[in-house]
C-alpha cells in the first residue's frame, strides 16, 4: 500500500514536472524563420571606410542567475542574436561572443570583466546593471577598452569615462521625458510616484522627473527589493491624495502588482511608465486587461510590424521561446552599432585594445555617425557617451503598444 | 629551548602559512602568470577571509549566531570611502589614504557594534540570531537613505528618510564631489586597495583574533561559550566579554569593508545584504567553528569556487549550490571522519585546536 | 476611511506572512533548524500549481492537491538526502545545508521555468459583499486567513490529539529520551517535513494568489519575513506564528502608511527587536528553564 502511494506520488511529481518542461520548447515554431537576415540588417548612414577586418571579441556581462537575471538574459540574448546575423552576412567583419554572470553585483562584475579579459575581450557590451556598470566602466576606462552598455542608465556610468557610451536613454533624460509628456498631455493632472527607493535606476528617473513637475505631484511612494511583494498602502494613499497620473519609474515586474492591486480596489487613474515596463504584456499569463490603457515610454516595441523588428522577434522567440522586451532590444542594437562603427572607423582586429578603443570613441562620436536600430531611428552619441534618440510613448490598447 | 605549546604552534604556522602563501601568489603575480581575473580575487579574498575571522570570533569562538555580519562591513566600507574621497586633497598618498580609512571605517562599525551589541547580547539562541538579522537589514535601510557630499566647506551628509530628497539638496558649490547618492550607492570611488594592504590586513585580522582567543579574556569568552552558569557563577562578567568578542568582530569586519569598498569604482548599499552575511556565516562553518585557519581556507576556497565554475555557464550557481550540499554532508560524515583518522594518526593534542 | 483600507492591507499581508510562518514552526518547533530552503519550496509549490493550471488545464483544487503532494515528497526528499546525515552534527552544520538547498532549489527553478515571471491567475478570486474590496480586503486575503485558521486548528489538534503528534512532542522535548521510549525520531521528523512542505505548498498557491507573479526568487524575502514573524510570535508555538504573522503585516502596512514607506521594512524590524527584548521568547514563546 505505501508503495503504490509513493509511486503514486513520484509519478504525479514527473508527470508535472514534465509538463512544466514541455513548455519551454518554442511555440514559435510556424513563424517562418528568416533566412535571409543581410536585407534587414539595420543601415549604417556613416560612410564605410571598407577596409575593417577580422574577428573581434566582445565580451558582454549581465545578470545570469539571481534576481535580476531576467534583465541581462535578455540583453545578452539579443546581443548573440546580432552576432548570428552578422557572422552569417560572411563579411570581412566577424565576432565572437561570450557573456559572463554578474549577478547584478559590482564585484562579481570586475570578476567577470577580468575573465573576459583573460578570453581575449577587445570591445566590451555591458553591464546590463547599473551597479555593475559603474564598477566595470571605471576598470574599462583605465584599461581602454570600448564599453558600450545596452541598460545601465545612470549618468553615474559614463561621467568622466570618454570611452563609456549607453544605448538606452539616461535616467534624467527619461525622467524629464516624461514629465514633459505628462504636462503636454495632462496639464491638471496630479501625479503621484511610487518608485523603488534602493534602486539606482529608478531612484534617477524619479529625482529628474520630480524637479520638473514638483507642484503637481501629490503623493510619492516608495518600497524596497525587500518591500515588493505589497503596494496596496501605496496605491491606496496614491488613491486617497486624489492622484489621476500614477508614473511608475520601475520595472514591470513589480508594475504588474501595482495594476493588480490597483484594480482590486477599483482604483482607475492614467499609469504612465518607463522604459523597464517593456515587457509587462509578454510575461506568460499576464491578464491584457490589467494593462490598458497604460503609457509606456518605451524605445521598442514587439509589435512594431516593420521587418527589422519582426525579423528579430521571430528569431528572438525561436531562441528563447517568447517575445523580446527592450532589454534583448537594447543589446542587439549595441553589437550592431559597434559593428557600423567599426567599419567607419575602419578598425581591424589586430590593432592593440587602446587604439581599437580610441578609433570606436571617434568613430562614435563623429559628427556624420548615426545609427538607426530597434531602438530609435538616426540615434547619434555626445562625447559624454549619452545617446540622443525620440523617446517612443505607446498605449496599451487590448493588449498591443498603439502610438497615441 | 622551551618547548612550545601545541596551540602556539598552531598559530605560527597560521601566520607562516598566510605570509608563505602571499609571497607565492606576490612572486607569481610579479612573474605575471595570474590572470586577470585571478588578479581581481586577491583583494576581495582578502576581506572576505578578515570577515570570516572576525565572524568566526562571534560565532566559534563567543558561540552565538549572528547573522547581520554584512552590516557592519557595509558600515566601514561606506566610512572607508567617505574618509578616502574627503581627504583626497589633503592627503595626496593612496596607501595613506587606505590607511586611514581602514581606521575609520573599523572605528565607525565599532561603534555600531557597540550600538547593536548592548542590546542584542541580552538575548540568546536563534532570538539573538534573529535580531542580528534584523539589525543588518535596519542597517542597510539606513545606508540605503544616506547622501553625503564633500566640497570646500566639508562634508554635507543628509538622511534622507522621506525619499523626497536628491544630491541637490546637498547645496553644495559647484565644484563639490557627491560621494554617495543613496540608492545610487557610492560613484567615483579611487581604487585605493592593493593585495599587500589586503595581506596586512588578514595578518592583523589574525594577530589580533589568535591573541584574543589565547588570553585571559578569550578562556573567559569560550568558559562562557561552554557554560554560561558556571562562568558567572566563577566570576566573569558575562556582558562584558561578550560584548568583547562582538564588537572587536565589527571592528574588524568594518575594516575588512573599508578594504573591500576602496577596491571598485563603486558600490551599492544593497551589496550588504542578507545573502552576504549567510555567505560569511558559511565559510565560518565550513572552516570550522572556533578553527581561525579553516576560516582563512574556507574563505579562499569558497570565494574562488563559483569563479571557477564559470565554464558551465547556466549550470554555475547550481553546481556551486551541490558542491556546498556535498561538502557539508562529507565533513559531517562518521564514517570519513573515521577513515581520515585511521589515515592520519592522531597526535597528542590534536583535536584541541579550538 | 483611509485607515481600513490600510488596516485591511495589513491584514491580508500579515495573512501570508502567517500562513508561511505556521509551516516555518512546525518544523523549528519538532526538528529544532531552521530551514532556510522553506521559502524556496513555496516557490516550487507556486510553480507546481501554476503548471498544473496552465498546461495541464486541471482544476484548481486538483492543482492545489497536486502542488501539495509535489512539495511533500520534495520537502521528504530533501529531508533525507540533505537534512537526515547531518542528525548529530551541529545545528549549524544542518543551517548551512538548508541554505544549500536553497540554492538548489532556486537555480534548479531557473533552469526549469526561466527567469521571466509567470503571471498566477489567483486560485482565491470571487466577488465580494459590498464595498469590501473598495476598501483593500480583497476576496484572497479572506480565503488565506480562513486557511490559516482551518490549519491552525487542525495542527494544534494533530500535535495535541493523536498518536504521532504525541511522538512529535516527544521528539521536540528531548530525541534521545523520546528514542529511549520506542519512537521512531528519524519517520517523526520526516512527517515532520512532509507535514511542512504540504502546507508549504498552500501558503506558495495563496502568496502567488495575492500577488500574482512568480519568478524562482519569489519565496526567498517572503521566507525571511516569516521567519521573523514566526519568531516575533515565538518560534515553535502554532497560534504565534499566526499572530506573529498578522502582527508583522499590519505593522508594516501602518508603517508605510503613517510614517515612511522607505524605511517600512526596517520599522518593522526595530519593532521586532523591541520585542524581543522586552520578551525575550516571542509573543507566546514558551520560556524554557535553564538547566544547570
Amino acid at each position: 500500500m505505501k508503495k503504490t502511494l509513493a509511486l503514486m506520488l513520484a509519478l504525479a511529481m514527473v508527470f508535472a514536472l514534465a509538463a512544466c518542461g514541455g513548455n519551454s520548447a518554442p511555440a514559435a515554431s510556424e513563424a517562418p524563420a528568416e533566412e535571409a537576415p543581410a536585407a534587414d540588417a539595420p543601415a549604417a548612414e556613416a560612410p564605410a571606410a571598407g577596409e575593417a577586418s577580422g574577428t573581434f571579441k566582445i565580451g558582454g556581462i549581465g545578470p545570469m542567475t539571481g534576481d535580476a537575471a531576467q534583465y541581462g538574459i535578455a540583453a545578452m540574448g539579443g546581443a548573440q542574436i546580432a552576432v548570428d546575423e552578422i557572422n552569417a552576412l560572411g563579411g570581412p567583419v566577424q565576432f565572437e561572443f561570450q557573456a559572463e554572470d554578474d549577478q547584478a553585483v559590482a564585484d562579481n562584475a570586475v570578476n567577470a570583466y577580468n575573465t573576459l579579459k583573460d578570453w581575449g575581450m577587445q570591445i566590451m557590451v555591458g553591464a546590463v546593471t547599473t551597479g555593475s556598470c559603474v564598477a566595470v566602466a571605471s576598470e574599462a576606462y583605465t584599461d581602454r577598452i570600448f564599453s558600450l552598455t545596452p541598460s545601465a542608465s545612470s549618468t553615474d556610468v559614463t561621467a568622466g569615462k570618454d570611452n563609456m557610451f549607453q544605448m538606452c536613454f539616461t535616467d534624467p533624460n527619461q525622467g524629464k521625458a516624461g514629465a514633459e509628456y505628462i504636462t503636454s498631455n495632462f496639464p491638471e493632472a496630479k501625479i503621484a510616484v511610487i518608485y523603488r527607493s534602493d534602486d539606482a535606476y529608478s531612484v534617477g528617473i524619479r529625482d529628474a522627473f520630480a524637479d520638473q513637475v514638483k507642484d503637481s505631484i501629490v503623493y510619492e511612494g516608495t518600497f524596497t527589493v525587500d518591500t515588493q511583494t505589497d503596494f496596496s498602502v501605496q496605491v491606496a494613499a496614491a488613491q486617497a491624495a486624489g492622484a489621476d497620473v500614477v508614473y511608475l519609474p520601475i520595472y514591470y515586474q513589480p508594475a504588474t502588482v501595482i495594476l493588480t492591486q490597483a484594480k482590486s480596489i477599483g482604483y482607475a487613474p492614467t499609469f504612465v511608465g518607463v522604459d523597464g515596463m517593456d515587457g509587462i504584456l509578454d510575461q506568460e499569463g499576464f491578464d491584457a486587461s490589467l494593462a490598458e490603457g497604460v503609457l509606456v515610454m518605451s524605445p521598442f516595441s514587439a509589435s512594431s510590424t516593420d521587418d527589422l523588428t519582426v525579423s528579430f522577434v521571430n528569431k528572438f522567440q525561436e531562441a528563447h521561446g517568447q517575445l523580446p522586451n527592450q532589454f534583448a532590444a537594447d543589446g542587439y542594437d549595441c553589437v550592431y552599432a559597434i559593428y557600423n562603427a567599426i567599419q567607419a572607423a575602419g578598425v581591424t582586429a589586430d590593432m592593440s585594445n587602446a587604439e581599437i578603443c580610441d578609433a570606436l570613441v571617434a568613430a562614435f562620436t563623429a559628427d556624420d555617425f548615426s545609427y538607426s536600430g530597434l531602438t530609435g531611428e538616426g540615434m547619434t552619441w555626445s562625447t559624454v557617451g549619452e545617446v540622443t534618440k525620440l523617446p517612443m510613448a505607446f498605449v496599451i490598447t487590448d493588449g498591443v503598444y498603439v502610438k497615441p | 629551548m622551551k618547548k612550545l605549546k601545541t596551540t602556539t604552534k598552531i598559530d605560527f604556522a597560521t601566520y607562516a602559512g598566510v605570509t608563505l602563501a602571499f609571497l607565492l601568489v606576490y612572486a607569481l603575480q610579479q612573474g605575471g602568470s595570474l590572470t586577470n581575473a585571478m588578479k581581481s580575487w586577491l583583494v576581495p579574498i582578502c576581506s572576505f577571509i578578515v570577515m570570516a575571522v572576525s565572524l568566526n570570533l562571534v560565532v566559534g569562538i563567543s558561540g552565538e549566531l549572528s547573522l547581520g555580519h554584512a552590516g557592519f562591513m557595509s558600515v566601514g566600507a561606506f566610512s572607508g570611502i567617505v574618509t578616502a574621497m574627503s581627504l583626497t586633497n589633503a592627503i595626496p598618498s593612496g596607501p595613506v589614504r587606505l590607511l586611514l580609512a581602514i581606521l575609520v571605517g573599523a572605528v565607525f562599525a565599532a561603534v555600531t557594534g557597540v550600538i547593536v551589541g548592548v542590546p542584542v547580547l541580552r538575548l540568546r539562541g536563534d532570538y539573538l540570531a534573529i535580531v542580528t538579522l534584523a539589525f543588518g537589514q535596519i542597517i542597510k535601510d539606513l545606508i540605503n537613505c544616506l547622501i553625503v557630499g564633500y566640497d570646500s566647506h566639508g562634508l554635507h551628509i543628509i538622511f534622507n528618510l522621506d525619499g523626497l530628497r536628491s544630491v541637490s539638496d546637498l547645496h553644495m558649490e559647484e565644484t563639490g564631489v557627491a560621494i554617495i547618492k543613496g540608492a545610487q550607492g557610492a560613484v567615483g570611488v579611487p581604487k585605493l586597495s592593493s593585495f599587500f594592504a589586503g595581506y596586512l590586513l588578514v595578518m592583523v585580522a589574525l594577530v589580533i583574533v589568535l591573541n584574543l582567543v589565547r588570553s585571559r579574556t578569550g578562556r573567559a569568552i569560550m568558559a562562557i561559550r561552554d557554560n554560561r552558569i558556571a562562568a558567572e557563577s566563577v566570576g566573569i562578567n558575562v556582558t562584558k566579554y561578550r560584548l568583547i568578542a562582538f564588537v572587536t568582530s565589527a571592528a574588524l569586519a568594518g575594516a575588512a569593508g573599508a578594504l573591500f569598498g576602496l577596491n571598485y569604482g563603486g558600490l551599492l548599499s544593497s551589496r550588504f545584504d542578507f545573502n552576504t552575511s549567510i555567505l560569511v556565516l558559511v565559510y565560518v562553518v565550513l572552516g570550522g567553528l572556533g578553527n581561525i585557519w579553516g576560516s582563512v581556507i574556507a574563505a579562499t576556497v569558497l570565494y574562488i569556487l563559483p569563479e571557477a565554475l564559470r565554464g558551465f555557464q547556466d549550470y554555475r550557481m547550481l553546481l556551486y549550490a551541490v558542491v556546498l550540499i556535498l561538502v557539508m554532508l562529507a565533513t559531517n560524515n562518521e564514517q570519513l571522519k573515521a577513515l581520515l583518522g585511521r589515515l592520519i594518526p592522531k597526535r597528542k593534542g590534536a583535536k584541541s585546536n579550538g | 476611511m483611509v485607515f481600513f483600507s490600510y488596516l485591511f492591507s495589513g491584514i491580508s499581508l500579515g495573512s501570508v506572512y502567517a500562513i508561511i510562518a505556521l509551516g516555518y514552526t512546525m518544523v523549528y518547533g519538532i526538528a529544532k533548524m531552521l530551514n532556510f530552503a522553506h521559502g524556496d519550496i513555496i516557490m516550487v509549490g507556486g510553480y507546481i500549481c501554476y503548471c498544473s493550471m496552465s498546461y495541464l488545464g486541471l482544476p484548481v483544487l486538483l492543482s492545489v492537491l497536486l502542488s501539495m503532494a509535489v512539495c511533500t515528497v520534495l520537502g521528504v526528499v530533501i529531508e533525507g538526502l540533505a537534512y537526515k546525515p547531518l542528525r548529530q552534527a551541529s545545528s549549524l552544520a544542518v543551517l548551512i545545508t538548508a541554505i544549500g538547498v536553497s540554492y538548489f532549489l532556486q537555480n534548479a527553478a531557473q533552469l526549469i521555468w526561466g527567469v521571466t515571471p509567470k503571471i498566477f491567475t489567483s486560485v482565491a478570486s470571487f466577488p465580494m459583499p459590498g464595498d469590501l474590496n473598495s476598501l483593500g480586503l480583497s476576496s484572497e486575503a479572506v480565503v488565506t486567513i480562513a486557511s490559516c485558521l482551518i490549519i491552525m486548528v487542525a495542527l494544534t489538534l494533530f500535535v495535541n490529539k493523536t498518536k504521532m503528534g504525541k511522538a512529535m512532542r516527544a521528539c521536540s522535548e528531548d530525541k534521545g529520551a523520546a528514542q529511549l521510549m520506542g519512537i521512531n525520531v528519524n519517520k517523526t521528523i520526516s512527517l515532520t517535513f512532509a507535514i511542512g512542505s504540504a502546507l508549504a505548498a498552500v501558503a506558495g498557491v495563496l502568496l502567488c494568489s495575492n500577488y500574482n507573479t512568480l519568478i524562482p526568487t519569489t519565496g526567498s524575502m517572503p521566507g525571511i519575513k516569516a521567519f521573523t514573524a514566526a519568531v516575533f510570535g515565538g518560534i515553535g508555538s502554532i497560534p504565534g506564528a499566526f499572530l506573529g504573522g498578522l502582527l508583522l503585516g499590519i505593522i508594516e502596512s501602518m508603517a508605510k502608511a503613517y510614517i515612511s514607506t522607505q524605511l517600512a521594512n526596517a520599522i518593522v524590524f526595530a519593532v521586532l527587536i523591541v520585542v524581543l527584548l522586552v520578551k525575550p521568547t516571542g509573543l507566546l514563546g514558551k520560556a524554557v528553564p535553564e538547566k544547570v
